[in-house]
C-alpha cells in the first residue's frame, strides 16, 4: 500500500474532513503547492481555491475554500479553513461598523434598558397616583 | 364570594403564566442541545489552531510577534459576552459581578480599560456604567457566525497593535453543565501558549512567504476563534439557565396554584356554611 498521510480540514464553525490521502494539493499564496507524506513542517496562508486530495486508486475528492491556513507536519497536514472571506480592507471595514455601532448605541438614549427602567419609573408614578386618590376620598 | 370570584381569576392567571414559563422551557431545552453540537463543531478548529500556536510559541521563530510579547499593562482591551435576552437566570448577573471584581482591582493599579460588548446586557450595563465601550455586536441570534465576531475583535487587536491597549481579556460564562455555568475572565493578548512538553523540541516550520504574515494571520485567527468559542458557548449557556429557570418557575406556579386552590375551596365552604345557618336562622325565628 502506497503511504499516505493523514489530512484534517476544519473550519472555525465545523470540521470538514478527516482522514488519510497520498498527495494533497492546496493554493497557497505563494502559488500551488503538492504535499506528500514525510513533507519538512511547513506553514502558508492560503488563497481562495480548491484544495484536492489525491486519496488514491484514482480517486480524488475537492473542497473549495475562501481562504485560510496550511499547516504541515511529516504525517498530518491541517488546513484551517475560513468561513468569512477576509481581506484586509473587508477586515477593517468590519471594524469600523462595530465601532459605529457603539458609538450609536452610546448616542441614542432608546436602548431596550432605558425603556424598562422608564416603565417601572412610571408603574412606580401611577401606583403613587392611586394611592393620594385613596387618600383623598377618605380625607 | 367576591372574594371567591377574585381568588379563581387569579388561578387563572397564574395558570396562564405557568403554561408561557412551561413552553419557554421546552424551547430553551431545545435550542441547548443545538446550541451544544454548534459547540462542538467548533472545537476541531480551537484545538487544531490552538495546537499550532503552541508548536509556534515553543519552536524558535526569528520573529517575535507583538501578539506573544508581553509588556507592562496601562491600559487593557476587555471582551464581554453576555446574551441579548433576560430570563436566564442570574447567568449575565454573576458574570457582571465577576467583571466588576476585575475592574476595581484595575482601578487599584490605575489601569484604564475599554470594552467591547457581545449582547444587549453587556452593552446596557456598561452604558450605565460609563464605560468606554469601544465597539459592540449584539442581534447575533442563536447561530453565531464567525463573521459577526471580525469587527469587533479587530477593533481591539488593531488597537493594541498601535499599543493603545497593553492586554486584551475575555470575559465569558463558561458552559461545564446544563446546571452549572461558570464566568470566567481570561487574557487572550498577549497569547500564553499552552506548555507542552511534546512540543518542546527545537525545530522549526518553513514559513511562506515569511514568518511575520504567516504568523500574523494565524494569530488573527486564533483570537477570534477563541472568542467565536466563547459566544456559541454563551448561547449554550442562556439557554442552560433558561432553561433552568423557567423549570422552577414553572414548579412555583404550580404550588402557587396549589396555595390558591385551598383558599378558594375554603372561601367557598364558609360561603355555604354561611348560607346554610342564614336559611337555619331565618326558618327558627319565623
Amino acid at each position: 500500500m502506497a503511504m499516505t498521510i493523514h489530512v484534517d480540514i476544519v473550519s472555525a464553525e465545523e470540521a470538514i474532513y478527516s482522514g488519510p490521502a497520498e498527495m494533497v494539493f492546496a493554493p497557497a499564496v505563494m502559488g500551488e503547492i503538492g504535499i506528500a507524506p514525510r513533507h519538512t513542517p511547513l506553514i502558508s496562508p492560503l488563497k481562495p481555491g480548491e484544495v484536492r486530495l489525491d486519496l488514491g486508486g484514482g480517486k480524488e475528492e475537492f473542497f473549495f475554500i475562501s481562504g485560510g491556513i496550511i499547516e504541515v507536519q511529516p504525517h498530518v497536514v491541517t488546513v484551517l479553513s475560513d468561513t468569512a472571506i477576509r481581506a484586509k480592507d473587508l477586515d477593517e471595514a468590519a471594524a469600523m461598523e462595530a465601532k459605529k455601532r457603539a458609538e450609536a448605541a452610546l448616542e441614542g438614549q432608546r436602548s431596550d434598558l432605558e425603556i424598562a427602567k422608564a416603565k417601572a419609573e412610571l408603574a412606580a408614578a401611577a401606583a403613587q397616583l392611586a394611592a393620594i386618590k385613596k387618600l383623598k376620598v377618605k380625607g | 364570594m367576591a372574594g371567591a370570584k377574585e381568588i379563581r381569576g387569579k388561578i387563572k392567571s397564574v395558570q396562564n403564566t405557568a403554561k408561557i414559563t412551561k413552553a419557554m422551557e421546552m424551547v430553551a431545552a431545545s435550542k441547548m442541545r443545538r446550541a451544544q453540537d454548534r459547540m462542538e463543531a467548533a472545537r476541531p478548529y480551537a484545538d487544531k489552531i490552538k495546537a499550532v500556536v503552541g508548536h509556534l510559541a515553543n519552536a524558535h521563530p526569528e520573529y517575535r510577534h507583538p501578539f506573544l510579547v508581553e509588556r507592562p499593562a496601562k491600559r487593557v482591551g476587555l471582551i464581554v459576552i453576555t446574551t441579548d435576552r433576560g430570563l436566564c437566570g442570574g447567568l449575565n448577573i454573576n458574570l457582571f459581578k465577576r467583571v466588576l471584581n476585575r475592574l476595581s482591582d484595575w482601578q487599584d493599579n490605575t489601569i484604564a480599560f475599554d470594552v467591547v460588548t457581545f449582547g444587549g446586557k453587556g452593552l446596557g450595563f456598561f452604558k450605565r456604567l460609563g464605560a468606554n465601550i469601544v465597539a459592540e455586536a449584539s442581534h447575533l441570534g442563536d447561530r453565531p457566525e464567525i463573521n459577526d465576531i471580525i469587527g469587533p475583535v479587530q477593533v481591539l487587536l488593531k488597537a493594541y497593535e498601535a499599543g493603545e491597549i497593553d492586554e486584551i481579556h475575555l470575559a465569558y460564562n463558561d458552559f461545564v453543565n446544563t446546571m452549572t455555568q461558570q464566568p470566567e475572565i481570561t487574557r487572550l493578548v498577549p497569547v500564553e501558549p499552552a506548555e507542552d512538553d511534546e512540543l518542546k523540541h527545537y525545530w522549526d516550520y518553513i514559513y511562506e512567504p515569511d514568518a511575520k504574515e504567516v504568523l500574523d494571520g494565524l494569530l488573527n485567527r486564533y483570537i477570534e476563534s477563541l472568542v467565536y468559542k466563547a459566544v456559541v458557548e454563551n448561547v449554550a449557556c442562556e439557554m442552560a439557565a433558561r432553561m433552568i429557570a423557567m423549570k422552577s418557575a414553572t414548579d412555583n406556579a404550580g404550588e402557587l396554584i396549589k396555595e390558591l386552590q385551598l383558599i378558594y375551596n375554603k372561601e367557598r365552604q364558609a360561603a355555604i356554611t354561611q348560607e346554610i345557618s342564614e336559611i337555619v336562622s331565618g326558618a327558627a325565628a319565623v
